[in-house]
């Protein structure tokens, strides 16, 4: 019976097809918006990820990785000496300007590392070599980076050349590989000292304090050790990278625009296969009253209208999922578009298709329950 | 005390006695069957004919079990279908009971002889053997070389052929047929009736035909005479069908 009613319901050419391409639209609206949100968050936490440290250390009021409040000079001893503490390393981040040779001006997030750790440094230096930054007027700076200045100049920008951050002289020993930062501004990496000469002077420039746990220690042990001797914030990475996403998703209109995407996918799935797939079963109602006079239970009429209805929707995802990540695999290739599809996006995206079948599948199943199979004689 | 009627002979296929049916709801209930009594037996063709609306299709719907009488006895093969909960009248249906009906219905997305399969496959054969089985009755009805023709390609008469086969694929004790001719020309009509006389009817088996058609009242064995919701009479042979209805062939 259950290979009939793949057949009854394939053999409904139009409605099928109809069917399928509703699930793949809805699943693609769905699943885009997910990927869109998660890449998102995922910009809102890049500095953690490029700057590795397993404890970072705040001001009190931090919430998150961009805020900037920052911290004393004399904050550094104060870490350095809470028990568990390995090493602690001074880091300057914040948003500044880079003049190009033409005049051209860019946004940048500017770090700066402790010259004799280099804690915090990038993971992958694609060119050049990271112990070159202790070099004077040294930057490293990203593959974005790269992009955009030679976009900017108008020719291949790389090591050697050089550029100005607030009038003073940049040149390039090393190109890495940065996640993209939530403001835009390509990643540049410099030394502790020298970032402080680039940027305005203000009275305090200690953004955060990078620590290393000492072995025998965990970073939150290390964290709450930090918190409870100075008066200060630590945070272990993940939970710095969580109260970020946290803080983004309670104050900023992201999530809800973008959940809002989520649900008129959500709702355009359901509204068109359930109504697709009550004509499916209305049109078929005659055969199905028969096939119950015949003596067919909803013992299994039931499981035959369920796997129709999930057969389609599974096809309809896997289409759905096969655009979405081959958008996704087009945009990352072009780097412009938060995009990022953690195993989560699948499973959610899945299991919100599977809801729509069942709802649509039991919309069909109730008026089939209901209908008394005398209706055939008529 | 027991009336004698509810206790049927060897040979009663189906027992009617008294058996009453509504329909419709609150202003628009009305009364269907008021009290129809009406008996058939195994080997024989019995007709059940009447004016349009006089219940004949209710009243094979409860014989069918795919209706609740609201009073009344309704005895089948020697099974009180009131007594039965649906499940139980579902594999009743399943095991005991073919249809022909008028608008065939025949599922168009699946071929002729997966249609004539679908009884088997109720009942839980494998596919394969359930196929096997479609094809020899598709053979019986003359329809052999359309097996795997989607029923949409076939005429009226085919169709109804094939509906045939699907009746009597799993071989029930009761055919029930309402107005098997009534979409069909007179000459597609005869040849489904003659397959009714030579394939259906079986001395172990009962065939019920609900008709208009008088062009077909010399296939009957008998015919019972219905009229609001009642039996008025019973003709018990050709000779008495002949007599009463002149334009019987
Ligand atoms: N579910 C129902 N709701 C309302 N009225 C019904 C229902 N079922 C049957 N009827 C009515 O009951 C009467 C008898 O119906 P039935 O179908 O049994 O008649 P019939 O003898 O088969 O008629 P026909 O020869 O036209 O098929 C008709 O007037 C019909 O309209
Ligand atoms: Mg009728």
């Amino acid at each position: 019976m259950f290979r009939l009613a793949l057949k009854m319901l394939v053999g409904d050419r139009g409605k099928y097809a109809l069917l399928v391409s509703g699930l793949t639209f809805s699943t693609m609206l769905m699943a885009q918006a997910m990927c869109l949100f998660c890449g998102i968050m995922s910009w809102t936490v890049s500095s953690v990820r490029n700057i590795r440290a397993s404890v970072w250390v705040s001001d009190p009021m931090v919430e998150q990785v961009n805020d900037n409040k920052p911290l004393r000079s004399s904050d550094l001893s104060r870490v350095r000496s809470v028990p568990g503490v390995a090493w602690a390393a001074p880091l300057y981040q914040g948003a500044q300007q880079a003049r190009l040779a033409g005049g051209d001006i860019k946004g940048i997030t500017l770090v700066g590392l402790d010259s004799a750790t280099l804690a915090g440094a990038p993971g992958r230096i694609l060119a050049g070599r990271l112990e070159d930054l202790r070099l004077p007027n040294t930057v490293i700076i990203d593959e974005f980076a790269v992009e955009r200045f030679s976009e900017a100049t108008g020719r291949a920008f790389g090591i050697g050349d050089v550029f100005e951050i607030n009038d003073r002289e940049a040149r390039v020993v090393g190109i890495c590989r940065a996640e993209r930062s939530f403001t835009g501004g390509p990643y540049i990496f410099t030394q502790y000292e020298r970032a402080l000469d680039y940027a305005p002077a203000q009275r305090k420039m200690l953004s955060f304090i990078l620590v290393g746990a000492a072995p025998g220690y965990s970073a939150d042990e290390v964290a709450a050790a930090i918190t409870a001797a100075t008066g200060l914030r630590g945070w272990s990475e993940s939970a710095l990278i969580w109260s970020t996403l946290d803080w983004y998703i309670a104050n900023t209109g992201i999530p809800i625009n973008i959940g809002l995407l989520v649900v008129v996918g959500f709702v355009v799935g359901i509204v068109f296969s359930a109504q697709t797939f009550y004509a499916f079963v209305l049109d078929n109602l005659r055969n199905l009253a028969a096939l119950k006079a015949m003596g067919l239970t909803a013992r299994l009429l039931v499981p035959m209208l369920l796997l129709q209805a999930i057969t389609v929707g599974s096809i309809g995802y896997g289409f759905g999922m096969l655009l979405t990540s081959s958008f996704g695999f087009f945009t990352l290739g072009y780097g412009r578009i938060a995009y990022l599809m953690p195993w989560q996006v699948p499973v959610v995206a899945g299991a919100a298709v599977l809801s729509i079948c069942v709802f649509s599948a039991l919309l069909g199943i109730t008026k089939v329950v209901r209908t008394e199979p005398a209706i055939v004689f008529r | 005390m027991i009336p004698a009627a509810s206790t049927p002979s060897p040979g009663t296929a189906i027992s009617v006695r008294g058996v009453v049916k509504y329909v419709g709801e609150g202003d628009a209930r009305f009364q269907v069957l008021k009290g129809a009594d009406f008996t058939a037996l195994r080997g024989e063709m019995m007709f059940l004919v009447g004016p349009s609306g006089c219940g004949k299709t209710t009243l094979l719907s409860l014989i069918a079990g795919t209706l609740a009488a609201d009073a009344g006895e309704l005895n089948v093969f020697g099974q009180d279908l009131r007594r039965l909960g649906s499940d139980r009248l579902a594999a009743f249906r399943a095991r005991h009971v073919g249809f022909v009906f008028q608008q065939f219905n025949l599922i168009p997305s699946i071929t002729v002889a997966e249609n004539v399969s679908v009884p088997l496959l109720i009942r839980g054969l494998a596919p394969r053997a359930a196929e096997a089985r479609a094809r020899e009755m598709l053979a019986r009805v003359g329809l052999a070389d359309r097996a795997d023709t989607r029923p949409g390609k076939l005429s009226g008469g085919q169709q109804q052929r094939v509906a045939i086969a699907r009746g009597l694929v799993h071989e029930p004790d009761l055919l029930l047929c309402d107005e098997p001719t009534a979409a069909l020309d007179r000459d597609n009509g005869q040849q489904v009736m003659r397959l009714m006389r030579d394939v259906a009817r079986d001395p172990a088996r009962c065939v019920i035909v609900v008709t208009h058609d008088n062009r077909t009242y010399g296939y009957a064995d008998r015919m019972a005479e219905m009229e609001d919701g009642r039996i008025l009479r019973v003709l018990e042979n050709q000779a008495d069908i002949r007599a009463h209805h002149a334009a019987a062939g």
